[in-house]
This record gives structure tokens, C-alpha cells and sequence, in this order.
């Protein structure tokens, strides 16, 4: 446990200090990097911890997006509250379709949260007065200390660390053990007197705020807001990430996340058909290895300490 | 917003009309759809991306075949016929090791799909749109309720029952259809009585995929066929089915009516907000009967 904890100083220590000796763009996927980890990461409490179909999680990275860039833009309050904003209206959102769709299970759910999700992306991507339509929202104003590339990688990082830092105490908090109960066997978590129901709400509220805060984070990377953020394939995109991890594992899908960002901008440089060699690899991936890279690693040393033992 | 009385004095009951035309295609792609995932239980997203190949296909033999209407007959037969063939090694090649996954792996595994079918319509056909014009025999307009209505549109209204009356036959009077409903509610069963299951499996897999190539070459001459159209169209596809209850084809056929009448519609209601009306209408319908329209066989 020690030498984890030693790890992942190191790991903090070494994130922090890439912008001194990274070159600009690199420094912007660096970012990129971090909050599609967050935004995998926090999927990866809906599906992997809470066994919940969240097909549709784009739609909180989007609207965490846009509710930042919008307050940022139109408001006239302190940034702060914009950086607050995205976020809450993603956790508002979650709420209200989780109160629709919960009561369904597995695929229903997933496909009731999609054709909503699809009406909210229809909507932003019609109402050009208010979201600028397909266009987006581009050149959002930032404060001056995080509107650099290197304050904004910074800022990034911070919050970041700091949301999958609470989403892993949440994972191991009494919250998060019967979470996985329900998952592993919903009818007797029912039967020994736990609120399903109000769990998994729980758990989606939880997901939606850092989905949001990833797509708040978005917008101080990018400081532009497009409809394609919550578009139904990306959401399709961050699930293969948490499987290319491993949903069984917490820093599965952050790796995942890490591995797909940085395989297209290198793949991207070489060749057009990026996706064919995604879509490859994920076959044999699902066909060969069911937990996912990650899950197999761990699963391979698990074992083998476990003949030590 | 316009008044009900402005919508039916105008021109715009005919581009209603037209707008209804594009349930046909919603219909035949989304029974197709249905079938595989109440019988084989596979969430195909790779259906839309079938859909597109039937589309580039029928771009391809209309213009080898110079163009004419014979030309578009041909690629009515040969485009299916060559998207079911790839359905049938798709389902033997991978499907078939498969059925005992669980859904979200399928779903991943027909995602992963459409992202290589994706690119290797690209590869073959390039990034460019490509259009086919409408067949000599089918252009012009009829006149119906003494309202403009092109006879493309009238024969894709046409078809679409005629595809319904073909599908009840297939699944209710063949052998294989009456094997393939007892696949699906009870698949260990029908193979305890010394059946083939996976043949089976295979033949409705490949029907499936020979609508979708249908659907695709049907809607050729209307559209720019392009990248991306499988996205917008799987994604309408797999609500029509959720709304009508999955595994049944007339709740495909439900489902397509009400989606395609509510987005005709709404953009003649509403023209900006058009697009958000047939969702509206697929959660209303979930909220009510969380488990579709009609009888689901799973």
C-alpha cells in the first residue's frame, strides 16, 4: 500500500513538472489527457461500480461544458461561479433522467437515457440564439491566471487530481461497498433493507457532477464548446475507454482514457483511418481479453501473488 | 409557429407527405434491426453501418450500369444481396463465438464495427458525397388530394406495406420463421429437439442485414449518401425498436409511424425545433410503457 501511495506522488510530481519541458501543443493534450481520464473515471462509477447502463454520459460533459462556457460568455458574475455552474447543471440534469429512466434496468435504461440525451443534443444543436447551434461557442473568455496554456494545464491538473481523488474515497466509502453490492446482486441488497433505488440515483448524480467538471475543464483547455461533445458516439467512445481499462479496476478507464487520447494524436499524424485501427484493436480486445488491458494486468499479478501467499 | 389552417391550405401538406415517405425507410431498416435483437439478442450498432454500405453499394451499380432505370432495379436486388452476404460472415465469423456475452459487450463489440466499416467505406469509396438521381420512371409527380407528391416518395409509401405483409409471411408461415420465434423466446429448447440453432442464427442474421442493405439502396436517390449517415440513422433505428417493444416487427412498424409522422410533423410545426419532437415522443412513450408499445419477445 506504501509503495502505491509513493507511486502515485511520484506520478503528481512528474504531471506537474511536463509543462516545463513539454512544447506547447504537447501541453494541451497533456490537459486533454487528464479530463477525458477524469470524465472515464467518473463513467466508470455508473458502469463498473454501480453496474448501471450509462450509454449516454457525453451528455454531462457536454452540458458541464456548455454551462461553464455560456456563464463565462453571458454572465456577469465572477468566473468562479461559471466554473461552479457547469458542473451543477450537469448534477441537475443527471437528476432529473435518472428519476426518468431508473426504474428500468440494463438495456432499457441505457436506451430510455440515450433518447433523452439525444433530446437535450437536439436542442442545443438547434438553438443557434442561445448555444450557437452546430457552430458552438468559440474564444470563451478566461481569467488571466489560468488563460495561458501552461496556467490552464495547471488548473486542470489540480482539479482533476482532486476529483479522482473523491471519487476513489467514494468508490471505498460505505457508499461505494454497497454500491457494488447492488451491482453484484441487486435483490438481496434489496431483501437486507438497502434503498436501491436511492443508491443509484446517488451514484448517477455523482457521475453527472464529474462528467461536468471534466467538460468545465474542457473549456478552460479548449476555450471553445461544440454539440459533438455530446454526441451519442462519444459517449460510445468513453465506454470503449473504461473497457480498454478495465471497468473492475479505478484506474482502469483513466489509463484507457489515456491510451485511446494519445493513440489518435500520434496514429492521426501517420494515417486517415484511425478509427479502423480503434476498432481493431478493440475487437481483439473484447474477444480476447473481457476485462480489459488493465483488468488483465491486474487480474495476471493478482495471481501470481496470490501462489506466493 | 404557423397556424393549423396555413398548413393545410399550402404546398406543405405535400412536403408532409414526402417527409412520411422516409417512415418506409425507418420501417425496413429498423424491423431488420428488431429481428436480430429478438432472436439473436445482439444490440447491432454495426446495422446502421450495413445501411450505409447498401447506399454506396446502389451508388456503385447504378453508375457501372450506365444510369438507367434498369440500372436501378439491379441495384435494388444486388445491393442487399451483397450486404446480407457480409451480414453472413460477419455472423459466422464473430457473432456466432459470441451469443453468450453479455449486452454490453456485444453492443461494444458492433460499436467497434461501425468504426471499421466506417473507415473502410472511406478506403473504398472515399470521403466525398455521392448522389444518384431518381429513376426515369419515378420522376415527376402524382397528384394526391390535389397536392404535388414526386412518385418516388408514393412508391417508397407504397413498399413499405408490402415489406410488412413480406416479413409477417417469412416469420408466421415459413418453417424457418416458426423456428426462429421459438429461438427466440427459448433457444436451449429448440436445440434439445435436435435443431440447428446457429443456422438459424445465421438466417435471421442475414435477413436483418439484407433490410438494412434494402433500406440503404431505397434511400440512395433522396439523399447525399455520405460518412455519418449510418450514425443519425442507427440511432433512430434503435429508439424505434425500443419504443415498440423489442423483437417485434409490427411494433417496428408502430414505432416507425410515430416517429417518422412526429419529426414530419414537427419540423412543418416548428421548423427549428423539428428534430427534438420524434425524441420527445420516444420518452413519453418509455415513460408510460417502460418496456415498448407492443409485446417484447425477450
Amino acid at each position: 500500500m506504501k509503495n502505491r501511495h509513493a507511486a502515485l506522488f511520484l506520478l503528481l510530481v512528474l504531471l506537474a513538472a511536463l509543462p516545463q519541458f513539454l512544447p506547447r501543443f504537447y501541453t494541451y493534450i497533456a490537459a486533454i489527457v487528464l479530463l477525458t481520464g477524469l470524465l472515464a473515471t467518473s463513467l466508470n462509477l455508473a458502469i463498473g461500480y454501480g453496474g448501471i447502463y450509462q450509454f449516454h454520459h457525453a451528455v454531462f460533459y457536454g452540458i458541464g461544458a456548455y454551462g461553464t462556457a455560456l456563464m463565462l460568455t453571458r454572465g456577469t458574475m465572477p468566473a468562479v461561479f461559471g466554473f461552479l455552474a457547469g458542473p451543477l447543471a450537469s448534477a441537475a440534469l443527471s437528476l432529473v433522467m435518472g428519476l426518468v429512466c431508473i426504474r428500468l434496468s440494463k438495456l432499457y435504461f441505457g436506451m430510455l437515457q440515450i433518447s433523452l440525451g439525444s433530446l437535450v443534443w437536439a436542442t442545443v444543436y438547434r438553438w443557434y440564439s442561445f448555444t450557437g447551434g452546430d457552430d458552438g461557442i468559440h474564444g470563451v473568455p478566461l481569467p488571466d491566471a489560468i488563460a495561458s496554456p501552461q496556467g490552464s494545464y495547471y488548473f486542470t491538473l489540480a482539479v482533476a487530481a482532486l476529483s479522482v481523488f473523491a471519487l476513489y474515497r467514494i468508490v471505498r466509502s460505505p457508499f461505494g461497498m454497497t454500491l457494488q453490492g447492488i451491482r453484484d446482486n441487486p435483490v438481496r441488497s434489496e431483501a437486507i433493507g438497502v434503498n436501491v433505488r436511492l443508491h443509484q440515483l446517488a451514484a448517477l448524480v455523482v457521475a453527472g457532477f464529474f462528467g461536468g467538471v471534466a467538460g468545465m475543464l474542457f473549456v478552460v483547455v479548449d476555450t471553445s464548446v461544440f454539440p459533438d461533445m455530446m454526441f451519442w458516439t462519444f459517449s460510445l467512445e468513453v465506454l470503449v475507454m473504461c473497457l480498454l481499462g478495465g471497468m473492475y479496476t479505478f484506474f482502469g478507464p483513466f489509463a484507457g482514457a489515456a491510451a485511446i487520447v494519445l493513440l489518435r494524436v500520434f496514429a492521426s499524424v501517420y494515417t486517415p483511418y484511425w478509427s479502423l485501427l480503434l476498432g481493431v484493436l478493440l475487437t481483439l480486445v473484447i474477444i480476447f481479453l473481457p476485462d480489459g488491458v488493465a483488468g488483465y494486468l491486474v487480474r495476471r499479478l493478482r495471481g501470481r501473488e496470490g501462489v506466493r501467499a | 409557429m404557423a397556424s393549423l389552417a396555413d398548413l393545410f391550405s399550402s404546398g406543405t401538406l405535400s412536403q408532409f407527405l414526402v417527409g412520411l415517405s422516409r417512415t418506409t425507410i425507418l420501417f425496413i431498416v429498423s424491423s431488420g434491426l428488431t429481428l436480430i435483437l429478438g432472436v439473436l439478442r445482439i444490440p447491432n450498432l454495426a446495422h446502421g453501418s450495413l445501411y450505409m454500405i447498401g447506399a454506396f453499394l446502389a451508388y456503385s451499380v447504378i453508375h457501372f450500369l450506365g444510369d438507367g432505370t434498369a440500372a436501378f432495379w439491379a441495384a435494388l436486388v444486388i445491393a442487399p444481396l451483397v450486404v446480407a452476404a457480409l451480414g453472413f460472415l460477419l455472423e459466422r465469423g464473430f457473432f456466432s463465438y459470441l451469443y453468450e456475452r453479455e449486452h454490453l459487450m456485444l453492443l461494444l463489440l458492433t460499436f467497434s464495427f461501425t468504426l471499421i466499416i466506417g473507415d473502410l467505406v472511406k478506403l473504398v469509396w472515399g470521403a466525398e458525397y455521392r448522389s444518384v438521381t431518381v429513376p426515369r420512371v419515378f420522376q415527376g409527380s402524382a397528384e394526391v388530394f390535389g397536392l404535388p407528391l414526386p412518385y418516388y416518395n408514393l412508391f417508397l409509401l407504397l413498399i413499405g406495406p408490402f415489406i410488412a405483409v413480406f416479413l409477417w409471411l417469412v416469420v408466421n408461415k415459413t418453417k424457418m420463421g416458426k423456428i426462429a420465434r421459438a429461438a427466440a423466446v427459448d433457444s436451449e429448447m429448440v436445440s434439445a429437439v435436435g435443431i440447428n440453432v446457429g443456422w438459424v442464427f445465421a438466417f435471421t442474421f442475414v435477413l436483418g442485414c439484407f433490410l438494412a442493405g434494402l433500406g440503404g439502396a431505397l434511400i440512395a436517390p433522396m439523399v447525399n449518401i455520405t460518412l455519418g449517415m449510418d450514425h443519425s440513422l442507427i440511432m433512430e433505428a434503435f429508439l424505434i425498436v425500443i419504443m415498440g417493444g423489442l423483437g417485434n416487427i409490427w411494433g417496428a412498424l408502430l414505432g416507425s409511424l410515430i416517429f417518422g409522422l412526429t419529426q414530419s410533423l414537427g419540423i412543418l410545426v416548428w421548423p427549428q425545433f423539428g428534430i427534438v419532437f420524434p425524441y420527445l415522443a420516444v420518452v413519453a412513450v418509455l415513460v408510460v410503457r417502460p418496456k415498448g408499445l407492443l409485446r417484447s419477445t425477450w
